[in-house]
C-alpha cells in the first residue's frame, strides 16, 4: 500500500444533537490512490466536510478503518493525530485563515515552527513555498493587504511548506471571482500534477470539479456517485 | 525563542487595548515599588537599632515630657552605662517644605553611644564649646549648601524663644557621617545642646523628651528596663522604657501599620488589576479561536497552544512590570531627594524580585482560564462556528 493512499472501510460518523444521534457518513467505502485529485461534491449536510475532517484526521470516525498511508486513524489519540497532522497534511480553507497580525512569509513558516529546522533553513523553505504559489514578492505583506486569491496563495504556501503528500481543501475557491478561483485551480492542479501532491478537495462548485481528475458525489452521508475526469 | 515572533503579534493584536491593559499593570507595579521602598525606608530604622540602646518615654505618650532629674536617677542604676536626654523641636529652615528632624540633646554622651555617627574630633570639640552650636548630617549639609562656620536660622513648630520669637539661630560648628553610607537616610538631622535650649527656650524649662540608655550587657535589658520604671512608677512622671528597636517600631506604629497599609493598597490594586487583565486575555482568546483552531490545524498539540496563550500573557505582565518597576528606580532618586529621612529610599533587589514574582503570578492567574480555555478547543467545532 504506497504512503498517501486513503482508504475507509464502513466509516461512520455519527453526531449527538441534544438527545439525538445524527449519522453524518454511513458505512462509507472509498479509496483515493496515491496522486489523485479528488472532488468532493454533493449538497449542504452531505457529509462532505465531514469526510474531508476525517482523512485530514481533524476527527475520528465513530465506526469503520480510516488508513492514510500507513496510518490508521481510526485509532489514533488525539495527540497522535495532532503530530499527524504536522508530518503529513496541508489545510487549505474557503476563508483562508491566516493569521491577520503575522505577514505573509510568517504566516507560512507556522508548520514549521514545529519542526527542529533552524531559522535560516525555515526561511528558505518559506521562500521556496511562496515562489511555487508566486508571491516571492508578497512576503512581507500581511494578510490584509493582499487580495482574496494573494491570500489563499498564501494558504496554499502554508499548507505545501512542510511538503506534506496529502493536501485537504475545503471549498478553497468558495469566496473568490472567478478568474481568481480559476488561477487558484490550476495552481492546485500544477501542485497535483508536477509535484504529485494527492488532493481532496471539496466543493459546491461544478467548474473547480473540473480541474480534479475524479469526483465523487456524496448524498446524506452516502457515496452515490463517482466520475473520472482526466 | 522561534515563537516569539508569533507571541508578539499575538500581543499586540488589538494595539490600544494591549496599551491601556498596560499602563495600568505600569502603575500598578510603579506604586508596589514605590511603597515597598518607602516601607523599608520606615523599617530601616528597626532593622539596626542598637541591641545596647534602651528609649524610655513618658508612659502614656511621647510628647508627655519628663523632668531632666530623671536622666540623674537612671544614670546611678546599676548596669547603666550612659543616659541622654533627648527632645523633639520639631522646626524647619526657611519654609515648612524644608522640614528636616532637630533634636536638642545632651551631645557627648548621646555621641558617644551612637558610635555610627562618624564627627571629625574637632567638630566634637567645637559643639562641646559652643553653646549656640549645632551639628547637621551630611545629606542634609549637601542638600542644603550648609558649611561649617554657617549661621542656621530655625523657624521653632513648638517651642518659642524666651521673647515670644520662634526664630532661633543655631552656629554650625560641625557635619556628621554616617560609618555605613547605607545609614545615612536613618540619621538625617541636626543635633544642638541641650542646655542652650533650655535655657532659651519659653516654657518646659528643666524637662526633656525622653532617654536614651546605653546598657553594659543588653542581655539585662529586660533587667534595666524594669528597674528604670519601676524608678519612677506612682511619681506623676512615670516611664516607659524599651529597647531602641521596640521604641522604633512604636513610633512607627504611631503614624499606623505602614506594612499592612502598604499591603491593602497593592492588594486592592493588584485584584483590580487581575479583573482588567483577566478581561483583556479572555477577549484575546475569545476574538482568535478561528485562529487558534487553525494551530491545532497545522499540528500545534494542546499544550503548545496553552503555551503560546501563557506566554503572552507572561509578556504583557512582566513587559509592563518591568516598565512600572523601571519608572520607580528614576522617579525614586528625585524622591528621595526632596524627602528628609528618605535619602535612602531606593529600589532593593528584594522589591524587583518580588515584583517578578508578583507579575508570574499574575499572568498564570490571569492566563490560565483563557489558556485552558484554548487548549480544550475542537478544532471542527471551532472551525464550524466561524
Amino acid at each position: 500500500m504506497s504512503e498517501t493512499t486513503v482508504s475507509l472501510k464502513g466509516i461512520t460518523k455519527s453526531y449527538t444533537r441534544g438527545k439525538q444521534s445524527v449519522e453524518v457518513l454511513q458505512s462509507l467505502d472509498l479509496d483515493i490512490a496515491k496522486g489523485d485529485f479528488l472532488a468532493l461534491m454533493g449538497p449542504s449536510g452531505s457529509g462532505k466536510t465531514t469526510l474531508l475532517n476525517l482523512i485530514g484526521g481533524l476527527d475520528t470516525p465513530s465506526s469503520g478503518e480510516l488508513r492514510v498511508g500507513d496510518a490508521r486513524l481510526d485509532q489514533m489519540s488525539a495527540g497522535q493525530l495532532t503530530k499527524w497532522r504536522a508530518n503529513h497534511v496541508g489545510f487549505v480553507f474557503q476563508f483562508y485563515n491566516l493569521l491577520p497580525v503575522l505577514n505573509a512569509e510568517r504566516n507560512v513558516e507556522l508548520p514549521l515552527l514545529l519542526t527542529s529546522l533552524s531559522a535560516t533553513e525555515r526561511m528558505r523553505r518559506v521562500h521556496i513555498a511562496l515562489g511555487v504559489v508566486g508571491l516571492a514578492d508578497r512576503a512581507k505583506h500581511k494578510p490584509g493587504e493582499l487580495s482574496g486569491g494573494q491570500a489563499q496563495r498564501v494558504a496554499i504556501a502554508r499548507a505545501l511548506v512542510a511538503d506534506p503528500t496529502l493536501l485537504v481543501c475545503d471549498e478553497p475557491t468558495g469566496d473568490l471571482d472567478r478568474k481568481t478561483a480559476d488561477e487558484i485551480l490550476g495552481l492546485l492542479q500544477i501542485l497535483n500534477r508536477e509535484h504529485g501532491k494527492t488532493i481532496v478537495m471539496v466543493t459546491h462548485d461544478p467548474k473547480a470539479a473540473e480541474f480534479a481528475t475524479h469526483t465523487l458525489h456524496l448524498d446524506k452521508g452516502r457515496l452515490v456517485e463517482q466520475a473520472t475526469l482526466a | 525563542m522561534k515563537y516569539l515572533p508569533l507571541v508578539w503579534a499575538a500581543l499586540w493584536r488589538r494595539r490600544p487595548r494591549t496599551i491601556f491593559t498596560m499602563l495600568s499593570i505600569t502603575v500598578a507595579f510603579l506604586l508596589y515599588a514605590l511603597l515597598s521602598g518607602v516601607n523599608a525606608a520606615f523599617n530601616a530604622g528597626v532593622e539596626i537599632a542598637g541591641a545596647d540602646r534602651l528609649v524610655a518615654t513618658g508612659r502614656y505618650s511621647l510628647t508627655q515630657v519628663l523632668p531632666f532629674g530623671h536622666l540623674q536617677q537612671v544614670r546611678s542604676l546599676a548596669g547603666v552605662h550612659s543616659v541622654a536626654g533627648q527632645s523633639w523641636f520639631g522646626g524647619y529652615y526657611q519654609k515648612e517644605s524644608n522640614f528636616f528632624p532637630q533634636f536638642p540633646t545632651e551631645i557627648e554622651p548621646y555621641l558617644a553611644m551612637y558610635p555610627e555617627i562618624v564627627l571629625p574630633a574637632d567638630q566634637k570639640e567645637a559643639i562641646l564649646n559652643t553653646r549656640t552650636g549645632a551639628i547637621i548630617a551630611k545629606t542634609l549639609a549637601d542638600r542644603f549648601g550648609f558649611k561649617v562656620g554657617d549661621r542656621i536660622p530655625i523657624i521653632a513648630g513648638i517651642w518659642p524663644l524666651a521673647d515670644g520669637s520662634n526664630n532661633w539661630e543655631f552656629d554650625l560648628v560641625g557635619i556628621f557621617d554616617t560609618k555605613n553610607p547605607k545609614e545615612r537616610s536613618l540619621y538625617e538631622m541636626m543635633l544642638f545642646r541641650h542646655d542652650y535650649f533650655d535655657e532659651a527656650r519659653q516654657f518646659g524649662k528643666g524637662t526633656i523628651g525622653w532617654m536614651v540608655v546605653k546598657v553594659d550587657d543588653p542581655a539585662q535589658n529586660e533587667v534595666i528596663v524594669d528597674q528604670i520604671d519601676a524608678l519612677f512608677a506612682n511619681s506623676p512622671n512615670e516611664t516607659r522604657t524599651q529597647t531602641e528597636k521596640a521604641f522604633n517600631q512604636s513610633f512607627i506604629k504611631q503614624m499606623g501599620d505602614i506594612g499592612l497599609i502598604m499591603s491593602s493598597i497593592i492588594g486592592a490594586v493588584f485584584f483590580t488589576l487581575l479583573f482588567l487583565t483577566g478581561n483583556t486575555m479572555m477577549q484575546s482568546v475569545r476574538e482568535r479561536v478561528p485562529e487558534l483552531a487553525v494551530l491545532k490545524t497545522l499540528g500545534y498539540s494542546d499544550r503548545a497552544v496553552l503555551a503560546l496563550v501563557l506566554a503572552e500573557s507572561l509578556a504583557l505582565c512582566l513587559l509592563a512590570a518591568l516598565a512600572g518597576i523601571g519608572l520607580a528606580a528614576l522617579l525614586l532618586p528625585g524622591i528621595a531627594a526632596k524627602l528628609p529621612g528618605f535619602s535612602g529610599l531606593s529600589l532593593s533587589p528584594a522589591t524587583v524580585l518580588g515584583a517578578m514574582g508578583l507579575a508570574v503570578l499574575l499572568a498564570l492567574i490571569v492566563g490560565l482560564p483563557p489558556a485552558l480555555r484554548a487548549m480544550r478547543l475542537q478544532i471542527v467545532d471551532a472551525l464550524a462556528a466561524h
